[in-house]
């Protein structure tokens, strides 16, 4: 592989191409906005960066905001591995179905969902003390774990079914008890794609806005509050700029740790298409019952909000459901028209976080190794970056000439494609790393080109990854993430998380019930899409 | 191979924290002691003799906060008078409008901004974002709603942030003044928003410091905090979260005058009285202005819109889009404002270059009690 460097032949050029695309992405839609803005935040002055970086507040914002992010990531460890478990290996009906489920609080506007965990704790008697469901480290723990667990789900889950099993049958053979295989082989094996979600996880937790704010009370207050409060209530650029490099040095330095943890691993493991052998009878109980815990646990707050959806006046009924069909007041546009915007935004986010994070990640798995860390951490580093700083950064940058992209509705679905992107590399290259050398090298020496590899071998390897992390991209945007409330955008672009948060945001018991009627259609359509999206993964066509 | 990305980050380190010593020799710390030169007399010429002759075409760019909406045919109905085109941005709440207007004012993205209020208008101002333009629309606006004496700001909307309750679910009498919230019979009852996330969460701070004074503020909160007052972070988990409306317990809330005529409204199943009462004791003056934004190519359009906005045809459609009263007097309320959701006389307020002068003092001193 290195023998070419430094010489202008076919390969190195290839190979330069397949680098050149992701970076150029990555420097246009993410380094430029972000360096931009930090750059007019610091010559702001008034030496807000060292100020910042010496008071003992920050240190104590930073700690907290470390901590809550690291006890949020294990929590979902905790709570999404049976689970994981479960859908990797057991086959029965409705997997697709649970699957889709997990992923659903995704979507849901933090807002709607603070509300049904106030609801909850109202019902169960935990408003108040340490383990109160509002206003409390707890909430934020548990509002993470139910945003999160799909992410464990759905990236560990993909990766563990398609692992061979060999090592595991040789163990039991030789007598090793089921719990020591588990512990000592199949984990170890799965420690790449466990590492890849953990980052995920462990950014977006690190970096969450909404549920710290509305969960944690007015005391709790993390870097990402922070910058918000800075930038937003005191419109001052100088201090949240030097939130935003704390919180970007932080996250590289995280990030690289997770890297460096990997790269110790084994570069590849077996992964194959396999058929999975029918459970038996006492496997398909346990695996019920774990569904059912996981299952039930996520969906009490979302069981409150259908109910709320369908609380009237006189009982229970469809009215707010009704009542939607013509246009509820304070929308700019109709609700049918904002699921048409949501869904046609969702649609261009999931196509450009498909197509550059499959890209990036095939430059990911065969670029030498500095290249390759370099795209992987830069590709991460938009979950890990405040929305503030985004939003804004893409404002002050894309403000002239031909890249004057401001009043352009294509600005919204790029800043979701950068929140996306990660969710694919993530899914996407373990699974390239662990397909067993010998396939490629027996192609190659059959004549196959690297072209005719990637396409008859690592593609349909990849592609249950690939449409795990499309997934994500789908519901990401679907869910309104990222950092497009900043750069503003025409009322007729409304879309549905802004039309619930709009009915949210005034009186009027038929208002609100419209608002929750319109969210529990947004996770029907979510779950929808992504059994249909699943479905990807098995088909030939992608 | 291993280690590179550890060398990485080790130099990204230097090299930011380099930059941080750069920065911060270049600064000063005066900034936050600087009194708002908020009212003192532009430097920025002002619009004069606007004629909307030789407009037809025109294509303007409106900025506001998202909780801007109108009857479909309104704006349509300016551009059938005038021909010019109006396209809208709507930019998160009041506060992202405010600050993405000072981050982008070399370069704005829109001509004429709404949505900035009396709390807000001084930090715009002071950032030279607007054009000066007297509207004779004015004449039909109280002059108390004309805080800005050279009109860089006209006033469009206002109303009042103001303690609400739940009549039925009160332990005690329904409150009569601020003084009541700290009655041990309220003790847990009172829920209100953060002064630093919700825009009347802050309109309620200020209340209390209108009705208090500089030295006796504190002193209340203390007393709120020790009556179980409870914060939230917006308006949203205060109405619908804690207080009896969305299920919640408390029965008191930092909500709008206008509140109540919502609830009559909207009510399910129709109801003959509003649920809910305003203390009014407790009201605080919000009023919403729109501004022509300095450095727009197309000063005459954009000051035939803020025309626009102080007619009758506007005016009069504010109110049940946005809750909140339109500032031309001779615009028509809708019934349920006039029966549901009279202004007080004499609402709380605050000169707004006083408030932009003490904002983070307060806000800081405001964390300080609660947190405690």
């Amino acid at each position: 592989m290195e023998r070419h460097r430094g010489q202008l032949t076919p390969q190195t050029l290839r190979r330069a191409g397949l680098v050149a695309g992701p970076t150029i992405f990555l420097a246009l839609f993410f380094i430029w906005p972000v360096a931009q803005l930090l750059w007019r935040g610091l010559s702001d002055g008034d030496g807000a960066l060292l100020n910042t970086f010496s008071s003992s507040s920050i240190r104590s914002v930073a700690w907290f905001t470390l901590w809550q992010a690291v006890a949020s990531t294990v929590l979902t460890l905790i709570v999404a591995l049976p689970l994981t478990a479960v859908i990797a290996n057991v086959t029965f009906r409705g997997r697709r179905l649970v699957q889709a489920l997990v992923t659903v609080p995704f979507v849901l506007p933090t807002v709607v969902v603070a509300g049904a965990f106030l609801a909850t704790g109202d019902r169960l008697g935990a408003t108040s003390g340490p383990f109160s469901l509002t206003k409390s480290v707890f909430a934020i723990l548990v509002a993470h774990v139910f945003f999160n667990v799909a992410v464990v789900v759905r990236t560990v889950g993909s990766y563990w079914g398609q692992l061979s099993r060999d090592d595991e049958h040789a163990a039991r053979t030789l007598g090793t008890p089921a719990w020591q295989t588990f512990f000592r082989i199949t984990l170890r094996r799965l420690r790449p794609s466990l590492l890849a979600a953990t980052s995920i996880v462990f950014l977006f937790t690190f970096t969450s806005f909404g549920v710290v704010l509305i969960l944690g009370g007015a005391r709790q207050r993390t870097i990402e509050t922070e910058v918000f409060r800075y930038a937003i209530s005191r419109t001052d650029f100088a201090t949240a700029a030097a939130l935003s490099i704390v919180q970007l040095i932080a996250v590289v330095a995280l990030v690289a740790l997770n890297l460096r943890l990997r790269s110790s691993l084994a570069q590849s493991d077996r992964l194959a298409e396999r058929a999975q052998p029918a459970p038996n009878t006492l496997t398909l109980g346990l695996s019920w019952m774990t569904i059912a815990a996981t299952i039930g646990l996520l969906s009490v707050p979302i069981i409150i909000l259908v109910e709320q959806s369908l609380q009237t006046g006189s009982g229970l009924g469809f009215d707010n459901y009704r009542s939607l069909a013509d246009r509820p007041p304070f929308l700019t546009v109709s609700p049918q028209r904002a699921l048409a915007n949501s869904l046609w935004f969702a649609v261009l986010a999931t196509a450009i976080a498909t197509v550059v994070g499959g890209w990036t990640s095939i430059a990911i798995v065969y670029s030498p190794t500095k290249i390759s860390r370099l795209l992987d951490l830069g590709y991460l580093l938009p979950l890990g970056t405040s929305a503030v700083t985004l939003g804004f950064g893409i404002l002050i940058t894309f403000d002239s000439g031909w890249l004057d992209l401001r009043q352009s509705w294509v600005i919204i679905p790029l800043a979701q494609a950068l929140i996306g992107i990660p969710f694919v590399t993530r899914a996407v290259v373990p699974v390239l790393r662990s397909i067993d050398p010998h396939l490629r090298e027996a192609a190659a020496s059959m004549g196959s080109s690297p072209a005719q590899i990637r396409r008859d071998i690592d593609f349909p390897i990849a592609r249950r990854a690939l449409v795990v992390g499309a997934g994500f991209a789908f519901a990401i945007s679907l869910g309104e993430f990222g950092a497009t409330s900043f750069v503003g955008r025409r009322p007729d672009f409304m879309t549905v998380p802004l039309a619930i948060g709009r009915l949210l945001s005034q009186p009027g018991q038929s208002i609100r019930g419209q608002a929750m009627a319109l969210s529990v259609i947004l996770m029907v359509i979510t779950t929808v899409v992504l059994l249909i999206v699943d479905r990807a993964d098995r088909s030939n066509v992608l | 191979m291993n280690h590179v990305f550890v060398r990485l980050s080790a130099r990204t380190l230097v090299a930011l924290a380099a930059l941080a010593l750069l920065a911060s020799a270049c600064g000063d710390d005066t900034l936050s002691e600087a009194a708002s030169t908020c009212f003192d007399e532009p430097s920025i010429d002002a619009i004069t003799d606007v004629t909307t002759d030789n407009l037809a075409g025109t294509t303007i760019t409106l900025a506001t906060h998202d909780s801007f909406t109108l009857s479909e045919s309104t704006l349509a109905a300016f551009t059938d008078e005038t021909g010019i085109i109006v396209e809208q941005v709507a930019v998160g709440d009041a506060g992202q409008l405010v600050s993405q207007a000072v981050l982008t004012k070399d370069n704005p993205t829109a001509d004429v901004l709404f949505g900035i209020d009396n709390s807000f208008m001084c930090r715009g101002i002071d950032a030279e974002l607007f054009v000066p333009y007297a509207s004779p629309g004015l004449d039909d606006v109280a002059d108390e709603l004309e805080l800005d004496p050279f009109n860089r700001l006209t006033p469009i909307d206002y109303g009042d942030v103001c303690v609400n309750y739940w009549t039925d679910a009160l332990p005690g009498d329904a409150p009569e003044s601020l003084d009541d919230l700290i009655d041990p019979v309220n003790a847990g009852q009172f829920v209100t928003e953060n002064p630093e996330t919700s825009s009347p969460g802050f309109s309620f701070l200020l209340a209390t410091i209108a009705k208090y004074g500089e030295d006796g503020w504190e002193d209340y909160w203390t007393s709120l905090v020790d009556n179980d007052v409870s914060i939230t972070a917006g308006w949203n988990d205060a109405y619908y979260g804690e207080f009896i409306a969305g299920g919640g317990a408390r029965s008191i809330v930092t909500s709008y005058a206008s509140s109540p005529p919502a609830e009559f409204l909207f009510a399910d199943p129709p109801v003959d009285a509003p649920p809910t009462g305003v203390l009014q004791d407790s009201c605080f003056r919000q009023i919403e202005f729109a501004g022509v934004l300095n450095g727009t190519a197309h000063p005459e359009a954009s000051a035939a819109l803020i025309d626009f906005m102080l007619s009758t045809t506007f005016q009069e459609d504010v109110p049940l889009n946005m809750f909140v009263y339109p500032a031309n007097g001779e615009a028509a309320l809708p019934d349920a404002f006039v029966q549901w959701g009279p202004l007080v006389d004499d609402a709380l307020t605050i000169d707004p270059a006083v408030i932009e002068t003490n904002r983070d003092d307060w806000t800081e001193r405001w964390n300080a009690i609660v947190a405690s």
